[in-house]
């Protein structure tokens, strides 16, 4: 895949080999389409890579619940429809089984959607389309028909949305043979990694972590918010680029411990770390499938310590694989159990959210006991 | 009475639909209504739905039953054209027994026949272009058969053999054949149906010509992905053909399981307001009238069909049941329409473009041409002895486009397993 990365902020070696560091800067990189850059939160660096995609290719629609001339109810399409037309991107009815049902069909004649559920809570009804058909078309027709399908749905709580709109069901993706499953932290990636997803020749579930649209929510929720536009990752390059899927980004490198985790966990990771000092690497793993093991074999290895941090439920979440994986692949270099941080195994609670939601004060005496140990 | 239930109102009852016979019971249609072939008028393809809630409850028929081709939707083939039909379904019947015969034999896993339904998918194929795309369920094999796919490749899929295109990992007449037009079978019912509705939007959306067709059963329109599917076709005015094929038993569960003791399936158009005809599916003639019907109004620019082909299934419903623990033996052999391959040859009998003579001929053609084909798969193996299988190392590939480190992971540690135990 390395051959394909266009990457600008990461051109070289570096985002060839393996896990990339990322960027403090990226507009000081080299690459001349993607240039210049503009501060972007999520929402429009999106935005910006479903303008960018469909401009370079005619085969990409949108569509999905009010995403045509309202521009979504988060505003991820806004002004897609004006410019590229209503067949290109156009409201769908309340069926999120026919919107996947009708994608598998239109990657069938050759094109390429990418609709949007609307929230991630919408998403079961369409379960056997992507399942039994979007997943499984490549195989089953060793070939003959593929679905080059990006889902986007915004995922997570975090905004009181009660049990039907926070869930974070990734790990009913991840179980899935046939489909890759992203998720993105920052502005800078959420464009590069759509890129590479639209361009993806599989279908790819996008979760779009909606409580850092519009800011790097570091879990304390009784402080104000901090806008993205001071957080680096921020600064997006107008253009074309791509992140790699399958590379993790270290975040920040560190001994005494790793931390894994991705979307809005990164954040709250970050911030733990400023608050303690603790000298914790913490790898946001971007692609949960394909997963980047090297980097995080390499610095469990290193730190003989790991925590794994997730939103969603505990049991069967992909903090079990996770810990299952660093368990067979690290086992003689631990020095301690690894622990999971994760939502509780209840529904999402509307006023208890943030007694579900796994903040600071549960990952820093996850980090303290690892440390113990 | 059940607890807590109010003593001054009478007790609900549950229904629950039974078939009108069971095995041992005689069976008697005379409360079935046909009607008359040539009776139903044929409305122009851009008709507005709202003025054809006849054609849903009536059925369009057009050879009666002396075998005259009749009334407005007489499609008026040439003969040779029906010959190619009759030819084609009587090879679809001959491959079909053939292949019963090889799994009973044990060659294969399993198998379905398509016995008396063959005109659905026959002169469906027939009406519609070669490259208009077909999203068929697991009971058109007609369809590839209509469209001179190879038999031997049909084969090698049903023997998941070396030659097996699709690398044995589907079961029996899961065929995919993307050259032919034909999308890749599912297991899982009435998911091609919102499929084929994506790609006849995706067709006019790029301003293509391409129209799209999909079957399912009467059984699976109680899916979700049928009422999506028509919700679809009915919003964006799909060009589509989407076909039930009500061949009565679904299993063993009879149609009134999805609904037909109070309505016809071509009726659920009209709720969608979309266009529907309900045809006899066993007169290859109405079939193909009624399809050219459907893919003019699509080509038009007119919007979906909804075609309800009432037709029965002679047989099981594959190699793993049996029909006579649910249905009477006697349904099939009273079935009000027929045979269609029967009907067929005593039309073109009538018509003076063919005789007993040629008819038998025609079938010892095709049964010796199904002959062959089943001795040049079976040179590529069959499932039951293993043998020419794909190498086990398949099994990981196409799982994505590029296999990742898991995967590759797996597939030497399965190898290795293998080699460490001696297999």
């Amino acid at each position: 895949m390395s051959d394909k990365i266009v990457a600008p902020a990461e051109a070289g070696a570096a985002a060839a080999e393996g896990a990339t560091q990322s960027p403090a800067a990226p507009a000081s990189a080299g690459a001349t389409d993607a240039a210049p850059t503009r501060p972007m939160n999520m929402i429009q660096a999106i935005n910006s890579a479903l303008d960018v995609m469909m401009g370079r290719d005619d085969n990409i629609v949108v569509m999905g619940e009010d995403v045509g001339f309202f521009g979504g109810v988060f505003k991820a399409t806004e002004h897609l429809q004006a410019k590229y037309g209503k067949t290109r991107v156009f409201d769908t009815p309340i069926t999120e089984l026919g919107i996947i049902g009708v994608a598998v069909g239109m990657c069938t004649y050759g094109l390429r959607p990418v609709p949007e559920i609307q929230f991630a809570d919408y998403i079961y009804p369409a379960l056997d389309q992507l399942v039994s058909e979007a997943a499984r078309l490549r195989y089953r027709s060793a070939g003959e028909y593929t679905a080059p399908m990006t889902v986007r749905s915004p995922f997570g709580g975090g905004i009181f949305g009660g049990q039907t709109h926070s869930q974070s069901p990734e790990g009913i993706f991840t179980h899935v043979a046939g489909l890759k499953t992203v998720v993105p932290s920052n502005p800078y990636d959420a464009k590069g990694l759509l890129i590479a997803s639209i361009e993806d020749n599989d279908p790819v579930i996008f979760f779009e972590p909606k409580r850092i649209y519009n800011g790097p929510f570091d879990g304390h929720y009784d402080r104000p918010v901090t806008p993205w536009a001071r957080h680096p990752l921020s600064a997006v390059p107008e253009g074309y680029y791509k992140i790699p899927l399958g590379k993790a980004a270290v975040v920040r490198e560190g001994e005494a411990v790793t931390i894994l985790c991705y979307g809005t966990m990164v954040h709250v990771a970050t911030g733990v770390v400023a608050d303690t000092g603790v000298d914790a690497e913490i790898i946001d793993l971007r692609t949960l499938v394909p997963l980047d093991i090297e980097t995080i074999e390499a610095s469990v290895k290193k730190t003989g310590r790991c925590v794994v941090v997730h939103e969603a439920t505990k049991t069967s979440g992909f903090g079990a694989e996770l810990s299952a994986l660093v368990q067979e692949r690290c086992f003689y270099a631990l020095e301690a159990p690894v622990e999971r941080v994760t939502g509780w195994d209840t529904p999402y609670p509307h006023s208890l959210e943030w007694a579900y939601f796994p903040g600071p004060v549960r990952l820093s005496r996850a980090i303290e006991k690892v440390l113990e140990a | 009475m059940a607890e807590g239930a109010r003593r001054n109102l009478p007790p609900l009852s549950l229904h629950v639909p039974e078939p009108k016979f069971r095995p041992g019971d005689a069976v008697d249609y005379a409360d079935f209504d046909r009607g008359e072939a040539g009776a139903v008028a044929r409305p122009p393809i851009d008709a507005d739905p709202a003025t054809m809630r006849e054609h849903s409850y009536s059925l369009v028929r057009v050879l009666d039953d002396e075998g005259r081709a009749v009334g407005p939707w007489d499609p008026r083939l040439e003969p040779e054209r029906v010959v190619a039909m009759l030819r084609h379904m009587a090879l679809t019947r001959a491959y079909d027994d053939r292949l019963y015969r090889a799994q009973r034999q044990g060659k294969t896993s399993f198998y379905m026949k398509c016995t008396g339904e063959e005109a659905t998918s026959i002169a469906a194929a027939h009406a519609l272009h070669r490259d208009d795309m077909c999203f068929p369920s697991y009971r058109q094999q007609g369809l590839l058969i209509a469209r001179n796919w190879s038999l031997v490749d049909m084969m090698c899929q049903v023997y998941s053999n070396r030659a097996d295109r699709l690398k044995g990992r589907q079961m029996p007449i899961m065929y995919s054949a993307k050259e032919a037009s034909f999308f890749s079978i599912s297991g899982n019912l009435a998911t091609q149906y919102p499929q084929a509705v994506g790609f006849a939007m995706a067709s006019a959306a790029r301003g293509d010509t391409r129209i799209a067709a999909a079957w399912c059963g009467e059984g699976s329109t109680a899916e979700g992905d049928f009422h999506s599917a028509c919700t679809f076709a009915s919003v964006y005015r799909a060009p589509v053909i989407l076909n039930v094929i009500n061949n009565q038993w679904a299993i063993s569960s009879f149609s009134g399981f999805a609904g037909a003791e109070n309505t016809t399936f071509a009726a659920r158009a009209i709720g969608y307001g979309i266009a529907g005809l309900r045809v006899d599916g066993n007169d290859a003639l109405a079939v193909y009238a009624a399809t050219e019907w459907a893919a003019d109004r699509a080509r038009a620019n007119a919007g979906p069909t909804l075609i309800e082909f009432f037709t029965y299934r002679a047989e099981g419903h594959s190699t793993s049941d049996d029909p006579t623990k649910y249905r009477s033996a006697e349904e099939n052999v009273k079935w009000p329409l027929g045979d269609p391959i029967a009907r067929l040859k005593q039309h073109l009998i009538l018509i003076g473009a063919w005789d007993e003579e040629r008819h038998a001929a025609m079938d010892k053609e095709v049964a010796e041409q199904v002959r062959a084909a089943q001795k040049e798969a079976e040179a590529q193996g069959i499932l039951a002895d293993g043998l020419l299988q794909h190498p086990f190392e398949t099994m990981f590939e196409d799982v994505f486009e590029e296999q990742p480190w898991h995967l590759k992971e797996q597939s030497r540690q399965m190898l290795d397993e293998r080699k460490k135990a001696g297999i």
